[in-house]
């Protein structure tokens, strides 16, 4: 019926695939079912850590790994799916929702009932009020028909599942901020250890996962750890819903096989950058991460390459940038996003937020000299691993890394701005004083500033 | 200037928390404390959400996010009154709630305009000419970016990335997510919106891009 492929998205063009009938009639439930009644909870842990699915949401954890260290026994715990998707360039995870909600409440439960978890909340941001709307419609359709609630498909297995809307802030998306906010509080990061495992929402040991990782969880365990492995690498084992935008022809979200090449994403699938137009800079996982350059088009689009190149596959959101946009106000405009995002807990963070973006606009007006991005690197070596959480690495790595690599361009921006800004002093409407007219010093015709 | 505009910038802290401070708020009065329930009236239904709410958590202050949201959308922002109202039926007191809506982006703290837009800024959609759209929703709108406009219409705000650049530039109306949007509907949407049209129907809704091939899969394989 479908033509998209892939695993995730294969059924994306049925129409109300949001129903239950429907995704019913294209096999659903049907893994929650086989889970529930015809294996234990630890064999349903063992096939999902033997595929090697890794966490989707930004670390690439072993999501098998990490349900296997909640402690077992009568102890009450929990789950969190994390559905808040703030990451500039992400938005996978809305439309997983949007076109198939009830994927995802199968692995949420399936998940649930391995780890022996006896109640779930999906954590999704204010902000997505059509996908919360969907998401809720569909969890009231699973009560009725007996796949979510007390007791599961009559088995005694019981495990309750509340969607939980946020209300905007991009640091609600790290898991122990996530977690705080869920209990009504300011979403403050939590100090770690003890880890959400160990000690999570409401101090019981908690499951975090992002929605595409649980959603891959029913087919995984309807077809098997082995049949997962087919596809990817070896170490990134599976495909990835990629959402590319930028400056690129065609942007969407792509389901990729783990390690195809990005020049295939971001050419072959998005149409690459408009004509006439080359690819300056890209983040192959959302905006936190590290820079990579036209160089690096052909490396394949994996964990394992992404972090061997010095960046990071993160949330799979790849934001193409080309030659046309100046890197300044690439590096301004994401130094401001995450001062807006900084809680304001720690020092380096909410700091070295505030004095990037000050040093990046007084390298934009022209009025940094180049010393000042020495300054401004040392600044973003600082910020790394000084921090509570990883918000304030995750401007520092994007920042350095473009300092590094475009220090250039960002040296001529300086020149070039100093300039216009010069010959806009030197107006007619400014009056004839000039200093360095005084001093002999060689003025710059007004014309050659943009 | 305010003696506290420097506060403006820092994350965490609001314009009116300055103002506040500045304009001298009394602070030898004790805190307002948890209300009697008796004491503030909550309309009924806004009574049933909240406590449908509380019965969804283990712990009620789960509820507390839901339940701003809840009378913000009757109130159309967090009033004292609003204020009172959820701190009656949670039992928190006005400071605890108050210290947890100003975190959060998509409270208002203060009086806004009826009609909540929310465009985009971040890279993406900045790359594909979001500040132009800003501009002209600002015109067309009367509404000031990041304030309301005089006749109370109109909430424009610039927002970080709202997680649908496939449609860049976008913006979400009153929680409808349009785009790629170009200056020209600014113009659309703000007399759609004033002539008393739903905002579900202005402009067409433009799904997550569907039915695309996907790299490295044959369909054989993947079941
Ligand atoms: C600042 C910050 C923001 C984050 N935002 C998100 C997010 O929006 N969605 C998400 O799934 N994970 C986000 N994460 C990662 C989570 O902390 C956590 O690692 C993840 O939800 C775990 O799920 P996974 O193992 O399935 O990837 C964020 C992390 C940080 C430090
Ligand atoms: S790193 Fe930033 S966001 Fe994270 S806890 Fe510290 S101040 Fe808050
Ligand atoms: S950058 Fe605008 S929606 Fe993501």
């Amino acid at each position: 019926m479908s033509s998209a492929g892939g695993i995730l998205l294969k059924h994306v063009d049925v129409p109300d695939l949001n129903r239950i009938e429907t995704y019913e009639r294209v096999g659903g439930y049907a893994a929650l079912r086989k889970a529930i009644t015809e294996m234990t909870g630890d064999q349903v842990l063992k096939e999902l850590e033997a595929s090697g699915l890794r966490g989707r949401g930004g670390a690439g954890f072993s999501m098998g790994k990490k349900a296997s260290f909640l402690p077992h026994g009568q102890i009450q715990k929990y789950l969190c799916c994390n559905a808040d998707e703030s990451e500039p360039g992400t938005f996978k995870d809305r439309e997983l929702m949007h076109r198939n909600p009830h994927q995802l409440i199968e692995g949420v439960l399936i998940a649930a009932y391995a780890a022996d978890i006896t109640h779930a909340f999906i954590y999704i941001r204010g902000e997505y009020e059509e996908e919360a709307d969907i998401l809720d419609a569909a969890v009231t359709e699973a009560y009725t028909r007996g796949y979510v609630g007390d007791s599961i498909l009559g088995t005694g297995f019981g495990c309750p599942l509340v969607v939980h809307r946020g209300a905007g802030a991009y640091i609600c998306g790290e898991e122990t901020a996530l977690l705080d906010s869920l209990e009504g509080k300011r979403g403050n990061p939590r100090l770690k250890p003890p880890f959400p495992a160990n000690q999570g929402l409401y101090q019981g040991p908690t499951l975090i996962n992002n929605v595409e990782t649980l959603s891959n969880v029913p087919h995984i365990i309807a077809n098997g750890a082995d049949w997962f492995r087919k596809f990817g690498t070896e170490r990134s084992p599976g495909t990835k819903v990629v959402s590319v935008s930028g400056c690129v022809q065609r942007p969407g979200n792509y389901e990729i096989e783990l390690g195809v090449s990005s020049r295939d994403i971001i050419y072959g699938l998005a149409g690459g950058p408009p004509e006439g137009r080359r690819v300056k800079a890209w983040f192959p996982g959302g905006s936190s991460a590290p820079v990579l350059t036209e160089e690096h088009l052909d490396l394949p689009y994996d964990f394992e390459h992404m972090a061997e190149a010095g960046s990071m596959l993160g949330s799979g959101a790849i934001i193409v940038v080309d030659d046309s946009v100046p890197i300044v106000s690439v590096a301004l405009r994401l130094a401001e996003f995450y001062r807006h995002e900084s809680c304001g807990k720690c020092v380096p963070c909410r700091e070295g937020t505030n004095w990037t973006v000050k040093m990046l606009e007084r390298v934009d007006r022209g009025e940094a000299t180049p010393m000042d991005l020495d300054v401004m690197t040392d600044v973003q070596t600082n910020i790394i691993g000084n921090c509570l959480c990883l918000l304030g690495d995750s401007m520092a790595m994007p920042v350095g890394s473009m300092i590094a690599k475009f220090r250039g361009e960002f040296e001529a921006h300086i020149e070039e701005a100093a300039r216009s800004q010069f010959a806009v002093r030197r107006s007619p409407e400014d009056g004839p004083i000039s200093l360095s007219d005084e001093a002999g010093l060689s003025v710059p015709a007004t014309d050659e500033a943009a | 200037m305010s003696k506290f505009d420097h506060l403006r910038g820092v994350p965490g802290s609001r314009s009116r928390l300055a103002a506040q401070v500045w304009e001298g708020a009394r602070v030898e009065a004790d805190p307002a404390e948890v209300p009697e329930p008796s004491d503030v009236r909550v309309p009924d239904h806004l009574r049933a959400t909240i406590e449908h709410h509380i019965s969804l958590y283990p712990d009620r202050r789960s509820a507390v996010l839901p339940a701003l949201s809840a009378v913000q959308r009757e109130h159309g922002w967090l009033s004292p009154e609003a204020m009172l109202q959820v701190a009656a039926v949670m039992q928190f007191s006005p400071a605890y709630l108050e210290s947890v809506a100003s975190f959060y982006d998509m409270l208002e703290l203060e009086p806004v305009g009826t009609h909540t837009i929310f465009m985009c800024t971040n890279l993406s959609c900045q790359m594909r000419g979001a500040q132009d759209v800003l501009a002209a929703l600002s015109e067309a709108t009367g509404s000031p970016v990041g304030g309301s406009s005089p006749d109370g219409m109109f909430r424009l705000r610039a927002f970080e990335c709202l997680g649908a650049c496939d449609i860049a530039p976008m913006a979400s109306i009153e929680g409808h997510y349009r785009g790629p949007l170009t200056v020209a509907d600014a113009t659309v949407i703000a007399d759609h919106l004033r002539a008393g049209g739903a905002a579900a129907e202005v402009l067409p809704q433009k799904l997550p891009t569907a039915g695309k091939p996907a790299v490295g899969l044959d369909e054989g394989q993947a079941q």
